[in-house]
């Protein structure tokens, strides 16, 4: 490869061709300020429109400032990054772009957080010398996701997830000049677009405009309302990213103390959306199982590849995109709706609560999920399975708020009967997990065999869509991974087309898989983070003693006192589903 | 040789068959030789021959920037891929500006030919015309034209016998400004928001679908067939020393003969407004002439000499764009025009990049406080340093000059804003608030005329006395002064004290 | 219409046409015909250049006057509009701005039938490149 040397602040930087000034800079340690810009390193998501001009520089010979972040180094080329040129050019942009965005960072949500916020206290910007008419635009609430794009700078990286990364094709740029935004088609509202509520534009976007439906406040009215009983569930992921928002090193697993916080947050019973993990192996492994045996008895029906039905974001791109596909997906429900069923059925029983007075709250990685728990599949006569579902970027808060030392929390343990789990449940929250999962089991139920291995190797990685066999004893299992909704969309484009030979797909919207859900403490574009998750959650996996869904004892207890058997009649009407056509939804133009 | 300045100056080479010929037949323009070029390109030149006589005969892009043509091919021409497209860039949205629908309609092969001549030099066998839906007999002339050039064997397969395939289709624009910008354009033509991208990779390199892409101005075009037939020589003959050939104008504004011209490059402005424009309107006091559209400025009395080519216009602040002239008189404000291109950009600018979204946003409205009369001094040193660091930092050509017009005029006539931030005057009585209307009692006769006309009743007064008019209530629509016979109501431009 | 096949093919085409228009042209030719092209680019018909047309081409031939009416582009006189240019055989071309239809019924009478020149001529300023 050619390499380029060049000067950037008197430092002489060899570079391959090709390169960025930005990554140039970064090689020798000079950080120049970005704010459109954004790359996760290895999941080939990059956003570089070159649009805010934050990170403008100057450059020898060249007329105007150069946008680091997209012209590529030349030989010889001389680059001073913080001349007064380029400061006072800096300072002005971020000085424009606040002049058009609301001043109220004390009541944002993204306070804190905020990218424009933090670049404003990088410069030193006291005063915004520009004042005049601010853009504004309808606020769009759906069951997920906020949008208040008075607060959008036009960064377009919730556009690029969007379309790039997860082809919903839900969001893009409207309206030219001052009054330019990034919204729905015909600015509807997000509920009337395809959009799927990954959430991923919310983990990108920079700023406010962006952001959570917050749950808090009517959880806290469950809390202290006596007349209810109150659980509450965690997933997988959840607990491999919430230390990052008390300051612990990504990665650092924190499952003891954030049971021990709920408790004193006053949940009555602190359980493990593993736990429902670990049924939902049952019952999808199970189903594989027995559309396997009907495919190897060459039973036309037989329905194959199966795919996972665990993530809310792709069930719901899934009818949205793949109508004629619906009789594919396993009709498991996920793991949080399994836990909700169970909860207020199985779980109600045995302590001699009503159901409408149990009230069940789920705390997830995921945006999505507050979808789900809202679908009219997962109600009883109006009352949902899972009452509330919050991120894990609440739960935090909400511990904070409830004036809780956690990094000195003591370890605790789940409740039982629903908190305990294996090592399968764990690895859920990966991309690959939910497979490795069922294989564990449809493999020892399969063959009869104990398993040699656990760790499913071939399964685990993070190319976007990757493809392994198992060797069933003799029979060559074709298992197919998707994570990101585009590499789902290319996957089941050859399901479609025939060209495919899986017997079991599974699909993650989100790239990486749960770690890296909507609902997460952001990322700002550190792809490290999301690798640390990753391994915190398969170390979990490791330090567990039982590993295999079916092993797990209250399951089987469950299974004994209350379902009866995996896919049988109980289990089918509790904890399996069906999906709709959501191709021709209706579509409502708002008018203001 | 041709003559090179003719008595009145003028020289069509691009429009040389405008008004000559019936540009639905075919035949009127085989007449006159369209489609010799490309025959002649295909039987006796290569690609590189032909581009080596743009390359002598120093055409420059007659877009605005002014990008040697001959060069540009070049560097399509090199570039290796399986498919190349040619480019017309007929998204003519400069305000005043109309020579690209003009040439379209009046001589639609000239820009057909040059085309595929492109299409020979560079490697291409598809060419595309990005056009905007606002130019319907433009579009239907150019469909005619591709329709009997394909009947004709001058366009489609093997033309001409050379075995050269070239096929032209149209792309329509859906009216934003930004489309002209090539990137933008391209962007638009592959069904994506119509947006600029940083530069490079350049078209030539990754242009419409990835591939190499050659976009050129119509009127570029409309100049290629005539340097083939007459030689590099000719053309390079005609112009100034580093702009070569003639440049089509459209005249516009206050001035007398309001049409389209043709000039050799180095006419003056004088020339230009005094001789074939007829001079100004009513004999009024010639102010200023705005050339280069939205991204342009203004030139004043001290450069009516300047020899107008490309370097000298930037020189003096100002670009060749497209080619609109708007003269102004006395009577126009010039804080009110670089209020008026502001206003444009702010509704045009695709919004894309934060100085120009943001900041040209910010400009308008300093701009507008000072037509107000609310300016103060320190808006002055704003106006000058955000547009600085608009162009500086802006992504495309239309960001980086959308400043221009508040640039030019503030250098050019600073005691004009002086006068409305400090005096809170407008002496060219156009700002509604720093000027308000009087009548006199001497000559009012209370006939009542102006009372009854006046849209928001701020006219009083009893019959056959003399009438007062409330300047708090006044929009200054002018309607009074038109109905008064006896002269009696006149413009005050000092601002009164509003109550 | 046949393809043209060559370039020989194209500047014999180019001859013929040629020819035949010049023939128009000929004073001593009993086909010779009064050439008027009326310049409908989008600023002449806004400002009224079709109906022009149509009146002339009725008239012309109502007041048996052998004549070709034919549309062309802009000639850039757009102070001007609606715009025509009347070629008599054997004469130069000769531009009318201003041109309603009292004013085309004027130049009919005035300088097709008789050759007198009528106000609104407006003189060539150009020079182009043949």
């Amino acid at each position: 490869m050619e390499m380029i040397e060049l000067s950037i602040d008197n430092k002489l930087v060899s570079v391959q061709k090709g390169t960025t000034i930005l990554k140039a800079a970064r090689k020798v340690g000079i950080d120049i300020p970005t704010l459109c810009h954004m790359e996760l390193h290895n999941m080939s998501i990059e956003n570089k429109p070159g649009s805010c001009r934050v990170c403008v520089v100057e450059v020898d010979g060249r007329r105007n400032l150069a946008p680091a972040c997209v012209t590529e180094v030349a030989p010889g080329m001389v680059v001073n990054t913080h001349t007064a040129r380029v400061l006072n050019a800096r300072k002005t942009i971020v000085e424009l772009l606040i002049s058009d965005h609301p001043y109220d960072c004390l009541v944002c949500a993204k306070s804190g957080n905020c990218e424009l916020q933090s670049i404003a206290h990088k410069f030193g910007i006291r005063r915004i010398h520009f004042k005049g008419e601010k853009s504004t635009y309808r606020k769009d609430t759906s069951p997920s996701i906020i949008r208040d794009v008075d607060k959008c700078i036009m960064c377009r990286r919730c556009e690029m997830i969007c379309n790039e990364v997860q082809t919903v094709g839900a969001l893009s740029a409207v309206n030219r000049g001052f009054i330019s935004v990034v919204a729905p088609a015909f600015e509807m509202d997000l509920e009337h677009s395809p959009c799927t509520y990954c959430g991923q534009c919310v983990s990108v976007c920079p700023t406010g405009a962006l952001t959570e439906v917050d749950s808090t406040h009517k959880v806290l009215l469950s809390l202290m309302d006596k007349s209810k009983t109150v659980i509450v569930q965690t997933a997988p992921s959840v607990r491999a990213a919430l230390g990052e928002e008390f300051g612990l090193p990504p990665g650092t697993l924190v499952t003891g103390k954030m049971v021990a916080a709920l408790r004193r947050m006053g949940f009555d019973y602190v359980f493990d959306t593993d736990f429902a993990a670990d049924l939902t192996i049952m019952e999808e492994g199970t189903e594989l199982l027995g559309r396997l045996r009907a495919h190897l008895a060459g039973e036309s029906n037989a329905k194959l590849p199966i795919l996972t039905s665990c993530c809310p974001g792709w069930v719901n791109f899934l009818e949205y995109n793949f109508p004629d596909l619906l009789h594919i997906p396993s009709t498991a429900k996920s793991p949080q709706q399994m836990f909700g069923a169970i909860a207020k059925t199985y779980f109600a029983d045995q302590i001699g609560v009503k159901r409408q007075d149990l009230v069940v709250v789920s705390m997830m990685p995921c945006l999505a999920k507050k979808y789900e728990c809202q679908r009219d599949e997962f109600k009883v006569n109006g009352n949902p399975d899972v009452d509330f579902s919050m991120t894990t970027r609440e739960l935090a808060d909400f511990i904070k708020q409830s004036n809780i030392d956690f990094l000195n929390l003591p370890d605790e343990e789940f409740d039982n009967p629903l908190g305990e789990s294996t090592g399968a449940g764990v690895i859920f929250g990966n991309t690959g997990g939910v497979i490795e999962a069922a294989c564990r089991t449809a493999y020892e139920l399969y063959t009869g065999k104990k398993l040699e291995t656990i760790e499913f190797e071939n399964l685990r990685g993070t190319e976007g869509i990757r493809s392994a066999k198992l060797d069933f004893d003799g029979l060559t299992l074709n298992i197919g991974i998707a994570h990101g909704l585009s590499n789902a969309r290319r996957l089941l484009g050859d399901v479609r087309a025939g060209k495919s030979n899986y017997h079991a797909i599974e699909i993650m919207a989100c790239t990486g898989g749960c770690i890296a859900g909507g609902g997460q403490p952001y990322h700002h574009g550190n792809s490290e983070i999301l690798r640390k998750r990753r391994d915190a959650i398969y170390s979990e996996d490791k330090g567990k003693i039982i590993r295999k869904s079916h092993e797990n004892p209250y399951i089987l207890k469950l299974y004994k006192d209350f379902l009866g058997q995996a896919c049988g009649h109980k289990s089918h009407e509790l904890l399996h589903t069906v999906y709709h056509d959501k191709s021709n939804n209706e579509v409502t133009i708002h008018h203001d | 040789m041709e003559k090179q300045i003719t008595q009145q100056g003028q020289l069509r080479i691009a429009l040389r068959n405008c008004g000559m010929l019936d540009p639905e037949n075919i035949a009127e323009s085989i007449a006159r030789d369209a489609y010799q070029a490309l025959g002649k390109v295909l039987k006796e030149l290569s690609p590189q021959e032909c581009i080596n006589i743009l390359k002598q005969s120093g055409l420059r892009g007659r877009g605005g920037a002014g990008f040697p043509t001959g060069l540009k091919w070049e560097i399509a021409s090199k570039s290796q891929s399986d498919q190349k497209y040619v480019v017309c860039n007929a998204d003519e949205g400069d305000p005043g500006a109309f020579m690209d629908r003009s040439i379209l309609e009046g001589d639609p092969h000239s820009v057909l030919e040059a085309m595929a001549i492109c299409g020979y030099c560079i490697g291409a066998d598809k060419g595309l015309i990005y056009i905007r839906a606002e130019y319907p007999l433009a579009i239907k002339r150019l469909r005619i034209a591709i329709d009997q050039a394909m009947e004709d064997g001058l366009l489609g397969k093997n033309i001409l016998g050379s075995g050269f395939n070239f096929e032209i289709k149209l792309r329509y624009g859906a009216g934003a400004f930004v489309c002209g910008e090539e990137t933008a354009l391209i962007h638009s033509m592959e069904g994506k928001r119509g947006e600029p991208t940083n530069k490079p990779p350049f078209p030539a390199t990754s242009g419409f679908m990835k591939k190499p892409t050659n976009v050129n101005n119509v009127e570029t075009f409309a100049n290629i067939a005539p340097i083939i037939l007459k030689g590099p020589d000719w053309f390079s003959s005609i112009g100034t020393k580093n702009s070569k050939g003639t440049k089509v104008f459209a005249l516009a504004g206050k001035i007398n003969n309001v049409g389209l011209i043709e000039v050799p490059m180095g006419t003056s402005l004088r020339e230009i407004i005094y001789e074939i424009g007829g001079g100004i309107k009513e004999d009024k006091k010639f102010k200023a002439v705005q050339t280069g559209g939205p991204s342009g400025g203004c030139l004043t009395e001290k450069h009516l000499d300047t020899p107008i080519d490309y370097e000298n216009l930037i020189e003096a602040g100002s670009m060749m764009g497209s080619g609109g002239m708007i003269v102004m008189d006395e009577n126009d404000c010039m804080v009110s025009v670089a209020k008026f291109y502001l206003d444009f950009i702010v509704g045009e600018s695709c919004g894309k990049c934060t100085p120009c979204r943001v900041g040209n946003k910010r400009l308008y409205e300093i701009l507008e406080k000072i037509t107000q009369g609310k300016g103060v001094m320190k808006d002055l040193e704003k106006l000058k340093n955000l547009s600085y660091i608009i162009k500086d930092t802006a992504l495309c050509g239309l960001g980086q000059t959308s400043p221009n017009p508040v640039l030019s005029t503030l250098e050019n006539f600073y005691d004009e804003y002086y006068e409305h931030v400090v005096e809170k005057k407008c002496r060219a009585g156009h700002c509604k608030n720093l000027f308000h209307y009087v009548i006199n009692e001497e000559l009012c006769v209370g006939c009542a005329a102006c009372k009854r006309c006046c849209p928001v009743h701020a006219i009083t007064g009893d019959k056959r006395m003399p009438h007062y008019i409330d300047s708090n209530i006044c929009i200054r629509c002018g309607e009074c002064i038109e109905k008064c016979s006896f002269d009696a109501i006149s413009i005050q431009l000092e601002p009164k004290i509003l109550v | 219409m046949t393809r043209i096949k060559s370039l020989d093919e194209l500047k014999n085409k180019r001859d013929e046409l040629k020819s035949a228009l010049s023939l128009l042209d000929d004073p001593d030719n009993p086909d010779r015909k009064v050439q008027i092209k009326v310049a409908m680019a989008t600023c002449g018909i806004a400002s009224g250049a079709r109906s022009i047309k149509d009146f002339l081409t009725a008239e012309l031939s109502k007041r048996n006057i052998p004549s070709v009416v034919t549309q062309t582009g802009c000639m850039g006189y757009c102070y001007a509009e609606p715009t025509i240019e009347v070629k008599l055989p054997g004469r130069e071309a000769v531009i009318f701005g201003y041109v309603d239809r009292i004013k085309a019924d004027e130049i009919i009478e005035k300088y097709i039938k008789k050759g007198e020149l009528t106000e609104g001529v407006i003189p060539r300023n150009y020079s182009t490149i043949d």
